[in-house]
């Protein structure tokens, strides 16, 4: 069993599993899944600055953090006692595109020629991880979701602003992927 | 810091809107999730575990790596397509058997859905929202999932993303929505 563990899972397993987080959520304490929501809640916390968008009892959404908390030590069980030393299995076509921008550690979920602290201080690191992070938390509080209460929660709600959301990350996704990001990589 | 700190000391230019605390809060669906009943902080320990097994289903299934996420935007790879439509799947027919069923929570409230408002941000957010996530491989909640996997580093792709969180929020009423 704990070998069956240690194996990446497929998507369905680990899709159904994130599909009940809503269920559970709901049931548990009236909650709608959403992630973002948590980085307005640190702004709130800490900078709220006079204004108006952080001025809110961020403590009542104090559920949220733990929720949080509880990701990241998932991510530590599953990495600590539940993974392969094996690397990470990644498309032939990916691979060698990725070698041409001078990426070829697969060694783990993340190339450590782009996240890792040496390579922050490089243009392209400073780029992919700061910037990137910056149109990440911009983003997603501008289209008022991420992927959690956008494509998950609100979708199987049937909310149509929802779907237009979707639709635009991905839209977004497959612009930077394909027509940005080489260049960005090339750095 | 030295940003933030420029940023609070510019002068607020007084514009008058309309109320639109009510409108934020639909938007942003904030504060929507306040139960009646009161608990203790720890009760929270619960949502920490919901996040615990959510949070290994994101690791095993490598919805974390920066790698499945370049497959996705590039259509080498089912994989992501298969885990996100398997959770829509999953979280859409449990909506629909609590709405069905009427299920309440287990302190006995009703279940509350909150319906979301069309605005511009939803475009102009989620292109931007896009960019970053072929970027940094990351939504949120991979975010904190990355760095439990031992990527130290990502917690300065976080403090960037709290970052660009407080910036839209300093530009909110300037911007398009």
């Amino acid at each position: 069993m704990l070998e069956l563990l240690r194996q990446p899972w497929s998507w369905y397993v680990a899709g159904a599993l994130i599909g009940l987080t809503v269920p559970a959520l709901l049931l548990l304490g009236n909650k709608s899944f959403g992630i973002s929501a948590n980085l307005r809640h640190a702004c709130a916390a800490c900078f709220p600055a006079n204004i108006k968008f952080f001025q809110y009892d961020w403590k009542k959404e104090a559920w949220n953090l733990f929720f949080v908390g509880g990701i990241l030590v998932g991510a530590i069980i599953a990495t600590q006692f539940l993974s392969t030393p094996e690397p990470v299995k990644v498309s032939p076509a990916l691979l060698s595109e990725l070698k041409t921008y001078g990426i070829q550690d697969h060694d783990k979920l993340l190339p450590r020629e782009i996240f890792s602290f040496p390579a922050l201080f490089t243009l392209r690191g400073f780029v992919m991880l700061v910037v990137g992070g910056f149109l990440v938390g911009f983003g997603t509080r501008y289209a008022g979701g991420c992927t959690s209460g956008h494509a998950i929660m609100g979708i199987s709600n049937l909310q149509v602003p929802s779907m237009i959301a979707t639709a635009s990350f991905m839209v977004g996704g497959f612009i930077m992927a394909n027509l940005i990001l080489p260049f960005i990589l090339k750095l | 810091m030295g940003v933030l700190n420029k940023f609070q000391s510019a002068p607020v230019k007084e514009v008058s809107l309309p109320d639109t605390d009510y409108e934020v809060r639909t938007l942003d669906t904030i504060c929507v999730n306040e139960s009646a009943v009161q608990h203790k902080w720890y009760d929270n320990l619960k949502y920490a575990f919901v996040g615990i097994i959510f949070g290994i289903a994101f690791t095993k299934a490598e919805v974390i790596s920066w790698f499945r996420i370049q497959e996705m935007f590039r259509l080498q790879s089912f994989h992501m397509y298969g885990v996100i439509g398997t959770a829509i799947a999953v979280a859409m027919i449990s909506v629909w058997l609590i709405k069905r069923y009427k299920l309440k929570t287990i302190d006995g409230e009703p279940v509350r859905f909150h319906p979301k408002k069309f605005n511009k941000g939803q475009i102009i957010g989620g292109l931007i929202f896009g960019f970053g996530w072929a970027m940094t491989g990351a939504c949120p909640g991979p975010l904190f999932a990355q760095i439990g996997a031992g990527f130290f580093v990502v917690a300065v792709v976080l403090a960037s993303a709290i970052a660009g969180t407080w910036v839209y929020g300093y530009l909110r009423e300037k911007l398009p929505h």
